[in-house]
């Protein structure tokens, strides 16, 4: 196998995560790593488990087993598996977005995206002490932040909504916004829950723009969960597949691309090979067909493993 | 539904007068269905055992023609304005117009509260219930910490007024400190117990952090009932050491307020100066909770209500945002009970019942759970309100001349706050001053803000 960048110096070393909730393993011994400057996409359809990793990433879920361990370089390296989700994201520099975006809807742009300063902000206003009695090293420090903040609204074009509600903002704006809040938090790994849900041509491709600028000026590694075969093929540097739960194939997006793994589990079998089987004598093959024709029949619900 | 269909039909037709004649006489007998056992029937006794009914028409008359024509002026007058009227104003209009309303409002009812005492009319009374009003307005504005901008329910706020109520009797009376040496002392002991009612209820949302805080309130109620030894349970208090001037006390002898000052006395020099010292605190907890909205904690707790999971993907820890709430808003009930307890003298568990708790969180809904103004406002109209509605003297006319208004005093308030949460359901100011901004302050309007998960 050919050597990767993602294999070399990765940022992000997940190894044999699993999260079972109750008797349903969402997530069955997957290990992959990203690399440090690379856009990785992680794919697979409905129920794979991607959004599962994702919340194990960030630490909205705990793993039931497994070791993350996310290297800043120099030799600094946090285990996200023990962290906090709030420690994760203010001292392991991972920074998230979400599925079904999460803005603060009464709260401007502008205050949207200084709420990722929170941290720097509360020590440089003394924890709120010096900040109450007004001290010239807060209003600096705010200013700092409000220039940072100018600094992404301008890369996602947003500087002149910037005193606007975020409530108000059209969809594509909503998502443009989220990456910035999340790159506000000065992140080392940015992981996007599908970015590209919902957007037009057009926002995809300011989009993949987006991420690439990201990639290039600020050296960061981007993760991303996506649907949208144009942006995962168009700026990945590296695909994960993942389906029911476990890692079907890892490598270059052309690799993937012609992975039959992948392609079975995206079109399914083809149902002359099933026939073929069948005939040969596979008893349990048999089993199979019959039982998915008895759930196809009965009218049960046969996905909808989110 | 009545309303509705005339709104439906109002723009189509114009003036229909059947239509609105039908309607008014429909609202009449509605009127009269309600009035007639509640004002019509009366019943008395004769004198022995037996009891009579009484029929009181003139009084249902008249109840039901106030309701006609109230509903024909409505009819003609409001909704046909309203229907017949081209566009609404705009939106931005009414935004700017908001924001004007705090710059210009908050000044002139500030220079009226100091004025206020010595406007011909003020008299005893009046000072009364001007700093119960004052009173209620800081412990309002504490409380618009914890529900306004963190977004948790606090139904049990009333115990951090009686800690600190308690708080500065008993270091008064036990080690003799002054009001200015517990004042502090007060604040601190009210925030800690609100990290204390913290801790539990983090991971508490909705209808169950409401509940936990009632009983919370509760708790501190009947341990202060109940421990005796330590608080004097039901008799309370008494004997709290009243303010003095800077160690001059508001007395009558040579060593008095008035005699040193060569006024001649009077009883509302000390009403004054509570009145003042009432102001002074309120002022200081604008000023320190206006200045926390704009600081990152502000922002947070104001995030927190938005969306808590998004507030800790972006590494806040919510925790500590939480409880730093609570502690807070606890702190100000604090200084407001130091203060109830040194104007009133005499403190008891009976002051600090559940509808204080009630009352404060309604001035911070009527008034919006984030415009500071609104909340003045709201307290003057109830704090106020209950006492003009005392003085409803004319209502003798209907109900005869031993009726007493104040009976009816809460049932008319009712009344008014059912009506101002129809036509404002968020508070008289109800839409966000956004606390950080690159060109213009814009308003944000209140169906965009959250309103907290509990």
């Amino acid at each position: 196998m050919m050597s990767h960048s993602w294999t070399q110096d990765p940022i992000l070393t997940v190894e044999h995560l699993t999260m079972r909730f109750g008797g349903l393993i969402a997530v069955d011994d997957v290990s992959f790593t990203v690399g440090r400057n690379d856009i990785t996409a992680l794919i697979g359809p409905n129920g794979a488990g991607k959004t599962t990793v994702f919340n194990c990433l960030t630490g909205f879920y705990k793993p039931s087993e497994g070791r993350i361990a996310m290297r800043h370089g120099g030799g600094v390296e946090h285990l996200l598996e023990r962290m906090d989700d709030f420690r994760i994201a203010s001292i392991a520099k991972v920074a998230r977005t979400f599925q079904n975006i999460r803005l603060f809807g009464g709260m401007t742009v502008l205050e949207n995206l200084m709420i990722s300063h929170h941290n720097r902000l509360m020590r440089a206003s003394g924890y709120t002490l010096a900040g109450v009695i007004g001290l010239r090293s807060y209003r600096t420090a705010e200013t700092e932040a409000i220039e940072r903040c100018k600094y992404w609204l301008d890369k996602v074009g947003l500087i002149e909504r910037a005193d606007d509600p975020a409530g108000d903002l059209p969809y594509g704006a909503q998502r443009r916004l989220e990456i910035a809040r999340a790159m506000c938090t000065g992140p080392l790994l940015l992981c996007l829950d599908e970015p590209a849900a919902g957007l037009n041509p057009r926002e995809s491709e300011e989009l993949n723009q987006l991420l690439r600028y990201i990639r290039d000026t600020h050296q960061i590694g981007i993760l991303l969960i996506e649907h949208d075969m144009s942006v995962v093929m168009g700026i990945s540097d590296h695909v994960i597949v993942l389906d029911y739960g476990q890692k079907l194939s890892d490598g270059t997006a052309q690799e993937v691309r012609k992975d039959p793994a992948v392609i079975r589990a995206y079109l399914g079998v083809d149902e002359k090979e099933l026939e073929k089987a069948a005939r040969q004598g596979d008893e349990a093959l048999k089993a199979v067909v019959r039982d998915v024709k008895a759930i196809e029949s009965s009218g049960a619900p046969t996905g909808g493993r989110a | 539904m009545a309303v509705a269909e005339a709104k439906a039909i109002a723009p189509s037709r114009g003036l229909d007068l059947p239509a609105i004649i039908k309607d008014c006489l429909l609202a009449t007998l509605v009127a009269f269905a309600i009035f007639f056992p509640t004002l019509g029937v009366k019943t008395d006794s004769t004198g022995g055992l037996d009891i009579i009914l009484r029929y009181r028409w003139t009084a249902v008359f008249i109840a039901c023609a106030v309701v006609f024509a109230g509903r024909l002026l409505l009819q003609l007058l409001v909704w046909n304005r309203a229907a017949a009227a081209t566009r609404p104003a705009s939106p931005l209009a009414q935004r700017i117009g908001e924001l004007e309303l705090g710059k210009y409002l908050g000044p002139v009812v500030l220079a009226m509260a100091i004025l206020m005492p010595f406007l011909p009319f003020t008299d005893r009374y009046v000072m009364d219930v001007a700093i119960l009003i004052v009173t209620y307005i800081m412990l309002a504005w504490g409380l618009q910490v914890v529900v306004g901008l963190a977004g948790l329910l606090d139904l049990g706020y009333v115990a951090f007024y009686a800690v600190g109520a308690y708080s500065y009797a008993l270091l008064a009376q036990h080690f003799g400190f002054s009001f200015w040496i517990c004042l502090p002392l007060a604040g601190t002991l009210a925030a800690f117990w609100g990290i204390i009612l913290g801790f539990p209820v983090l991971r508490l949302r909705g209808d169950y952090l409401a509940i936990v805080t009632l009983a919370f309130g509760e708790i501190i109620r009947l341990v202060l009932l109940n421990w005796h030894e330590f608080t004097g349970g039901p008799n309370g208090i008494s004997n709290v050491p009243r303010p003095s001037f800077f160690g001059i006390p508001f007395t009558r002898g040579e060593e008095g307020f008035a005699a040193t000052f060569g006024l001649p006395f009077s009883n509302l020099h000390r009403l004054m100066f509570l009145y003042y010292l009432a102001m002074a605190l309120a002022l200081v907890t604008f000023f320190v909770t206006n200045r926390l909205r704009r600081l990152p904690i502000g922002r947070a707790w104001e995030a927190l209500r938005e969306d808590e999971i998004a507030c800790r993907s972006l590494g806040l820890n919510t925790t500590n945002t939480k409880l730093t709430a609570f502690a807070i808003g606890a702190m100000f009930g604090g200084f407001a009970g130091s203060f109830f307890a040194t104007k009133q003298g005499f403190i008891s568990p009976e002051s600090f019942n559940f509808l204080e708790s009630a009352t404060i969180l309604a001035i911070v809904v009527l008034g919006g759970m984030s415009s500071q103004i609104g909340v003045v406002l709201a307290s003057i109209a109830m704090i106020g309100g209950l006492e003009v509605l005392r003085q409803l003297h004319f209502l003798k006319l209907f109900f005869g001349a031993d009726f007493d208004p104040s009976q009816l005093r809460m049932l008319l308030f009712g009344m008014a706050m059912v009506l101002v949460m129809l036509w404002k359901p968020r508070g008289l100011v109800s839409s966000r001053v956004p606390s950080v901004f690159l060109k213009q302050k814009k308003i944000v309007s209140s169906d965009l803000v959250g309103q907290g998960h509990g």
